[in-house]
């Protein structure tokens, strides 16, 4: 029964990092860039979720909202600033912009709140669901956050697929320049992206929030290099890929912390990471690049 | 209807195109010559927006065209085929058409535009549903020309339509180009293979390291010496 608890919050926690990893995934899909600010989205998100809810007392779905609406806000913002002068700049201009915008962010929020943690309140009550007499319980938060998960990503695979922006968004991924010669506004593409990207990452926070209750500055670092890590893991670009690397990541994480380490669980993470890329360099669900002479 | 007037283009210090002036007619068919490196793609490109231009001007139909953002390009009436098809490979072909009418509101004439995209390529037909991505050279050339017909265009750009195709496709695609322009779409074709072209052009322009060099009706063209020993073989 341990197995089974310790796979059910695996999993929950592995949501977490897909919802994160969707923005990696498809910002680099679209921007060819990683967005290394994204965690930090994460930490604006839950101090935002955290005043509405400790300052403001307004309702759980409120605050999410509210959130939501921040980061899609901020996120849009950055990119407009930060990154869409550099479009036409070699790719690591943009990682160290990236990287920059990241500290800007931690240090913002350090400087405007402090860096002393701040005790969040649970969205839903706490508490858990109780099964087999006991033997197998399973918290609310962790179900709220599978249960959100699976909702976003059927909502978003059919989005991507089945609209006309969705369709945009897929040929912008594949090529820009014809594109555009269908048409299609690839900054606005661009920026869309970032804003789909951002929302989910304030889900995330609030999730994250609610399950490990304290916000402080530099609370998006570690989930964000995870995401990231599952993002790769999965095969960066590929969305069912950051889904799968999320749960996978999620999973691992959790067993190796239940059967064999807590300290080293980090470790065992980024070997098994190792050991995919050596296997698998493109990840596991990543497109093989051919490239056409 | 289209009008370049001293279109001058450069890659950082690299002038590609020195300053060219050409135009196309209503219901022509223009064909750009010349050999690799002459500026053809870049002249294209340059009208098509994606990439900027130095110097000069480009009118549609009265209109200034040069300053637009690539995206409002097709708007006016101007669509490409680019070299090399640049299709979606990832996506169907059904959805590839769909995306030529990305700018399109009326819902209603779209699915009777991809019908009549069948019938003139009803090779896209039986494949609709597959990914662009599986399809065969001469399959993606048709398939880039239908999607580009899409957009309803007053001026279709063509860049190198034959390139890598068998002899029969590139007759057949040529044949099929000419029908299009038949219908009353102008065209504007780049090209390498100068006979083909120049079979089919109404007007042709010689391109040589970013200069025109040489222009005049097709007929002119084919049967002028330095053209025959420059890019006809003799």
């Amino acid at each position: 029964m341990y197995f089974i608890t310790y796979l059910i919050s695996g999993i929950g926690l592995g949501s977490v990092y897909a919802l994160i990893a969707l923005g990696y995934t498809m910002v680099y899909g679209i921007a060819k860039m990683l967005n290394f600010a994204h965690g930090d989205i994460i930490m604006i998100g839950a101090y935002v979720a955290f005043f509405a809810l400790s300052r403001f007392n307004v309702p759980a779905y409120l605050a999410v909202l509210l959130s939501v609406v921040v980061c899609i806000a901020l996120g849009i913002t950055i990119e407009k600033l930060a990154y869409k002068p550099l479009r036409k700049a070699a790719s690591l201009s943009v990682l160290i912009t990236a990287i920059g915008v990241s500290y800007f962010l931690e240090n913002g929020a350090q400087l405007l709140w402090t860096s002393s943690p701040k005790m969040f309140s649970s969205i839903i009550k706490s508490g858990a669901l109780e099964l087999f007499d006991g033997q197998l319980s399973i918290s609310y938060i962790t179900l709220l956050t599978i249960a959100t998960c699976i909702l976003i990503m059927i909502a978003l695979t059919y989005f991507i697929n089945n609209t006309k922006t969705g369709s945009a968004m897929r040929a912008c991924s594949e090529d820009k320049g014809a594109a555009s010669l269908m048409g299609i506004n690839v900054n606005r593409t661009i920026s869309i992206t970032f804003a789909i990207g951002s929302g989910l990452a304030a889900v995330a926070a609030v999730l994250l929030a609610s399950t490990y209750p304290s916000v402080y500055p530099t609370m998006g670092s570690m989930p964000g290099i995870k995401a990231f890590t599952a993002a790769v893991f999965g095969g960066v670009g590929s969305i069912p890929g950051a889904l799968l690397g999320g749960l996978l990541l999620g999973v691992i994480e959790t067993l190796a912390k239940g059967y064999i380490s807590t300290q080293l669980s980090d470790a065992i993470v980024f070997a098994v990471l190792i050991i995919v890329l050596l296997l698998k360099p493109t990840g596991i669900l990543g497109k093989k690049k051919s490239e056409k002479v | 209807m289209l009008s370049v007037k001293d279109l001058k283009v450069s890659y950082g210090a690299i002038e590609a195109v020195k300053g060219i002036s050409f135009d196309i007619k209503d219901g022509e068919i223009v064909a750009l010559i010349g050999a690799n490196g002459a500026g053809k793609t870049t002249t294209l490109h340059a009208i098509s927006r994606l990439l900027d231009i130095k110097s000069g001007t480009i009118m549609l139909d009265e209109k200034e065209i040069s300053k637009m953002a690539p995206e409002k390009i097709v708007s006016v009436g101007l669509a490409q085929v680019p070299e090399g098809r640049r299709i979606f490979a990832s996506q169907t072909v059904f959805e590839n058409l769909k995306l030529g009418a990305y700018l399109r509101k009326d819902t209603v004439n779209i699915e009777n535009d991809i019908k009549h995209c069948y019938e003139l390529f009803p090779i896209l037909e039986a494949r609709k549903t597959q990914l662009a991505g599986t399809l065969s050279g001469g399959e993606q050339q048709m398939l880039a020309i239908a999607r580009a017909l899409m957009a309803k265009p007053k001026v279709l750009l063509l860049d190198e339509p034959s390139m890598g195709l068998s002899p029969l496709l590139v007759k057949e695609i040529f044949s099929i180009i000419k029908e299009i322009n038949k219908s009353g779409t102008s065209i504007l074709l780049v090209e390498q293979n100068a006979k083909m072209a120049l079979s089919i052009a109404d007007r042709a322009y010689v391109l040589e390291t970013g200069k025109i060099v040489l222009s005049g009706t097709g007929e002119e063209l084919i049967n002028s010496d330095e053209i025959r020993k420059a890019y006809l073989g003799g």
